[in-house]
């Protein structure tokens, strides 16, 4: 897999099509939900290539439902291996939760019992989707809005071990594990320092919003506002202790401008490029 | 508890409409308790309802955002999406609306989010060479009769017998909320996508017979005979001119980089 560079990416939204193709930040790179590209051809693939010519791009799947108790659709697999060798893209991701079950497709990242059997199914899952893809995949920790009986393993001694038996590497949410963190009551800090951190492949960075019955007892992932600071010093606290890892700033709703999410990549940035100077001075 | 059991009633309880409470294990009512819930609920039934008002936005705008979406939530508790590609959801949308009791007032609903679907599918296709006059011209005369033209796999199109579904349809896709002045009979509406982007212009009967006819498999000369034999007074030359510079038809066999040089 080619190396992805060690910088800030923003999330790609069709509104600013024309204008990510002119911009020339350097190290920018894009990153899309491939079910908006699986098509069999028209204006929105060329879109995409066209982007790809200009930065690298990676995939960041919403519907594969690695954690449903069935193995992943092979027609949804065979559609997102094409439009991986058409784009050839730096990073393909997932999230570890289900949303596609029994010929239904409910748009969402949906929870699950994390028993002995789940971590089995979704291994098999994984190495399933790695096969068809003929690359290892990374694997996002999800946001949780319920507390639901049953877990046989903590979340992420749960994805350690998948990372052993699949050889996939993970996508580290900082916003996810606040929310999480905030809606289900424990430490995001211990959660983070029990992170399997030497398989990050990259992180996810987004703002979030409390919701308007229950406040901010339940903080839901909008991805429709700036990343909180709290979110910001938590990513400050994983990447002084990883260095580098290439950082998306994800948005979604009430889309600002791109020189607006510019801004806001230039903050992962900066830390980025902090931390590579403090290694650089240590050695 | 077995994954597949709680995926089964987790997923029915997110897209139910709550009626069926009294017969939830004991562990779903302790989520259904759970102020975090509603997230789940919200954030499918609205990603459904989003989907399809994206996908239907003339439909939306002749009815309104409320109506609309009162009906769309109806829609997805009963035709929830299949997979991902939502950009492609909502495809029998219009035969729902057709057989939804309060749309009845508005008799052409149904057709105006069929020429929206057409819209979706013809974005979504795949890509092909668009058979053009010129190289029509360089076909042999005494081949044309059984030339074999098909039509592109972006063409789509669409003939109302009782409305002018297209004009209403056309009025709202150009930002033009005025309906005054459109006469309230039949017509038809074309959509291609010659250069990438989605285009559209009005479509006689006589067209959307010809094209029904080449989508048949029929070579020109039958598709041809059998248009002016229901429509005499069409004038095949304009029609098939449309056709060709709309992009909506591409020939049986590949065009040849020489031929398409010629």
């Amino acid at each position: 897999m080619t190396p992805l560079p060690l910088t800030a990416g923003l999330g790609l939204k069709p509104q600013h099509y024309d204008e990510a193709l002119r911009c020339s930040a350097p190290g920018l790179w894009w990153e899309v939900h491939p079910e908006n590209y699986l098509t069999d051809g028209g204006p929105r693939l060329a879109w995409l290539e066209a982007i790809r010519g200009h930065h690298p791009v990676a995939l960041h799947g919403v519907s594969l439902s690695l954690a449903a108790d069935a193995p992943p659709d092979e027609a949804h697999l065979a559609r997102l291996a094409a439009l991986a060798r058409r784009i050839e893209p730096v990073l393909v991701s997932e999230h570890l939760a289900w949303s596609t079950w029994r010929g239904q497709y409910l748009p969402d990242l949906l929870p699950f019992p994390r028993t002995h059997a789940a971590l089995h199914r979704i291994a098999g899952n994984i190495a399933r989707t790695q096969d068809v893809l003929q690359r290892p995949i990374a694997i996002e920790n999800p946001t949780h809005y319920l507390h639901i009986d049953g877990h046989d393993w903590a979340e992420t001694d749960f994805l350690a071990d998948l990372v052993q038996r699949t050889g996939c590497s993970l996508l580290l949410d900082v916003n996810n594990v606040y929310i999480s963190a905030n809606n289900l009551g424990f430490s995001a800090q211990a959660y983070v320092d029990a992170f399997p951190l030497h398989a990050v492949a990259e992180i996810h960075m987004a703002g979030h919003h409390a919701d308007p019955v229950h406040g901010n007892a339940l903080l839901i992932d909008s991805h429709d506002a700036t990343v909180a600071p709290a979110v910001w010093a938590l990513y400050e606290r994983v990447i002084a202790r990883t260095g580098p890892i290439p950082t998306l700033i994800e948005r979604d709703d009430k889309l600002p401008s791109l020189n607006e999410l510019l801004a806001e990549r230039d903050q992962a940035h900066r830390v980025l490029a902090d931390t590579t100077h403090e290694e650089a001075t240590c050695s | 508890m077995q994954l597949n059991e709680f995926q089964d009633a987790l997923s029915a309880s997110l897209l139910g409409d709550c009626t069926t409470a009294e017969l939830s294990p004991a562990w779903l009512t302790s989520l259904q308790a759970q102020p975090g819930f509603t997230v789940y609920r919200n954030t499918v039934l609205k990603a459904c309802m989003d989907a399809l008002q994206a996908n239907y936005p003339s439909v939306c705008q002749l009815v309104g955002d409320e109506w609309f979406r009162g009906v769309a939530a109806v829609y997805a508790r009963a035709h929830p999406p299949t997979d991902g590609r939502l950009m492609d959801y909502g495809a029998g949308f219009a035969d729902f609306l057709q057989a939804f009791g309060p749309a009845a007032e508005l008799p052409y609903l149904p057709a105006v989010a069929r020429l929206d679907r057409c819209w979706t599918e013809c974005h979504l296709a795949a890509d092909a060479h668009a058979a053009s006059a010129d190289w029509l011209a360089t076909q042999r005369a005494d081949a044309l009769a059984t030339l074999h033209l098909k039509p592109h796999p972006a063409a789509r199109w669409a003939w109302c017998t009782e409305h002018p579904a297209y004009a209403l349809w056309a009025a709202q896709r150009e930002g033009l909320g005025n309906h005054e002045g459109i006469p309230w009979e039949g017509d038809g509406g074309l959509l291609t996508r010659p250069q990438g982007a989605v285009v559209w212009s009005p479509l006689t009967q006589a067209g959307a017979m010809f094209l029904d006819a080449c989508a048949r498999g029929a070579c020109l000369e039958d598709a041809a005979t059998e248009t002016l034999t229901n429509a005499p007074n069409t004038d095949f030359a304009a029609l098939l001119g449309q056709l060709l510079q709309m992009g909506a038809l591409t020939p049986f066999t590949k065009i040849t980089q020489a031929e398409e040089a010629a």
